[in-house]
């Protein structure tokens, strides 16, 4: 069985057939979702949808299930019950879904320059025998523009900062020609700056049309920067306004005792599970 | 000088060890730079052990014929690198338990049954650390045919094999073919290892495949520059290691394994003293 997809697998990359995109559909459905590992329960019961263009948080405390989420939705971790459709069908069948991965995850002195790594995003369009075309490097030298990094392009990829390396990633999403870009803790460990500069690259995306799915440790980020989120301890505890979703219930329910909550002028602050760098969950 | 060069070249043996020596080189250090890179070298180690058993019975079955021995030994490899792969994947032990068990088991065999033989001293250390100089002109056509055949399959997926071992996740949401992918490195490493069997022997098979591309790792941070820089220290290595060999009447394998390791100490020596930072 595992044969015969691997060799279904082997004829689309060689004759580019992908499963169509209905236009009735929505981008991304996620229903009822369960992953249940060994060790227990990762996800359960996670519903929602998504539409093109937006752009929505995932928020919870470690090992909450972000990862998980994100990498059953990239169609690279089978669900034990429930579905992911994207455009109306399983993830698999398509190549329009770009990870970002989290920067703790990678071989930075793997010897590839960084104009290698965003071509890497054209292997799936390119298919096997066939080396890159021009359309693939004005779409690699056009994602380098975006992201501010024309100048770097030889570079070994070690030599980058950690928030030219995050953007060197979303450089390789934008190269893939995503439609729906997965970003796991893209803000994690970076500098104000260096924040600021991705938050300045999402617009970019959002007036593109792009979905973007984040997951983040910081919840005054959240609430801040953006207009959706969804919060998640395996559970889903809500989706929404961050107002509404971040409420101190709910906050509770999501982090129990590992949060402190401190009454303002303006409110309620949670202090949060802001810390743990390095402790990532792992799928 | 230019005698101390060209005496060995009049003995037919020593020009086709240098072509076999030089050739196995170039394959072992362009697979090992994957190997060195996905860090398989305990991988790589246990399928040169793994296919002892292999030899022995087309040694057993050939009479001693040296013909059977390379298609023994291509088959157990292959076979012996799926089944590593079958145990780590649907089992609940880790991959390196898995090519512990096989490894080490596979190659007890091979002992046991080479040990039924008579004469068994001599062909048994030909068969663990090679015989570059007993090396015919048949077994010159078979290592070039596959030795071209692996490295054309590395030109052909190059950018599906870089993709697989900087990124599996990426790999993946590609649609990638990633479980055929890997099986075929698997399979590339087998027959790198039996085209390799003469020069080498199966106990040194590894320093061939990790020493140079290690060495090349140190030199550089471009993969198609440290296939190429790894590729000539191999196949230096194999000259030098050779001629070492004639004039030192040291074994022939050694000698050659000696040499990368040698440059591999210099390089990195030097890298130590002058701080490169690559």
């Amino acid at each position: 069985m595992a044969l015969l997809e691997e060799l279904h697998k082997t004829t689309q990359h060689l004759s580019k057939h992908r499963y169509p995109h209905l236009d009735d559909a929505q981008i991304l459905q996620v229903d009822d979702l369960s992953v249940r590992y060994e060790s227990g329960a990762a996800l359960e019961g996670v519903s929602f949808s998504l539409n093109a263009g937006q752009r929505l948080a995932i928020v919870g405390p470690n090992g909450a299930g972000k990862s998980t989420l994100l990498q059953v939705i990239a169609g690279v971790l089978p669900p034990t019950s429930g579905q992911v459709q994207i455009f109306g069908n399983a993830p698999g069948g398509h190549i329009c879904i770009a990870y970002v991965p989290q920067r703790s995850q990678v071989d930075w002195s793997f010897p590839v320059t960084v104009s290698d790594v965003v071509m890497m995003g054209r292997v799936g369009q390119l298919g096997l025998f066939r080396n890159p075309a021009k359309r693939d490097w004005q779409l690699v030298n056009r994602a380098l523009d975006v992201v501010s990094l024309t100048h770097l392009a030889k570079r070994q990829i070690s030599q980058l900062s950690g928030g030219q390396q995050q953007r060197m990633f979303i450089a390789r999403a934008l190269a893939q020609e995503a439609e729906l870009m997965l970003m796991d803790e893209p803000l994690t460990g970076l500098d104000v700056n260096s924040q600021e500069q991705i938050f300045t690259i999402l617009d970019q995306l959002k007036a593109q049309n792009v979905t973007v799915l984040i997951s983040l440790h910081d919840l005054q980020m959240a609430a801040q920067r953006f207009d959706e989120v969804l919060l998640i301890n395996k559970r889903m505890l809500g989706i929404g306004e961050p107002a509404l979703i971040l409420s101190p219930e709910n906050l509770l329910a999501a982090y129990g005792g590992h949060l402190h909550l401190v009454p303002t002028s303006d409110g309620i602050l949670a202090l949060g599970d802001t810390c743990c760098d390095g402790e990532h969950e792992h799928a | 000088m230019l005698e101390f060069i060209l005496e060995p070249l009049n003995y037919a043996f020593m020009v086709r060890g240098l072509i076999a020596a030089v050739l196995v080189g170039v394959v072992s250090a362009v697979v090992g730079t994957y190997i060195v890179l996905r860090g398989m070298a305990f991988f790589g180690d246990a399928l040169a052990h793994a296919i002892l058993p292999g030899i022995a019975v087309g040694y057993l079955v050939g009479g001693g014929a040296r013909e059977p021995l390379f298609w023994w030994a291509l088959a157990t490899a292959i076979l012996s690198s799926l089944g590593i792969g079958a145990i780590s994947r649907n089992t609940q032990i880790k991959e390196d338990t898995a090519i512990g068990i096989v490894f080490a088991g596979m190659f007890a065999l091979g002992v046991a049954l080479i040990s039924t033989v008579g004469n068994y001293t001599v062909d048994l250390a030909h068969f663990l650390f090679g015989d570059v100089l007993g090396v015919r002109n048949a077994d010159l056509w078979l290592i070039a045919v596959f030795g071209g055949f692996v490295l054309l399959a590395i030109l052909a997926f190059y950018k599906e094999f870089m993709v697989l071992s900087f990124d599996p996740i990426l790999a993946a949401t590609l649609r990638l073919p990633v479980r055929l992918l890997d099986f075929l490195i698997l399979i590339l490493i087998a027959v790198t290892i039996v085209v390799s069997l003469q020069t080498v022997g199966v106990a040194l098979m590894v320093a061939m495949l990790v020493t140079p591309a290690a060495t090349a790792y140190l030199l550089t941070r471009r993969l198609p520059v440290m296939m190429a820089l790894a590729a000539s220290i191999a196949s230096i290595s194999g000259v030098i290691g050779l001629y070492i060999s004639y004039y030192l009447s040291i074994a022939s394998g050694s000698a050659i394994v000696l040499t990368c390791t040698a440059i591999f100490g210099l390089v990195w020596g030097i890298r130590s003293l002058v701080r490169v930072n690559l």
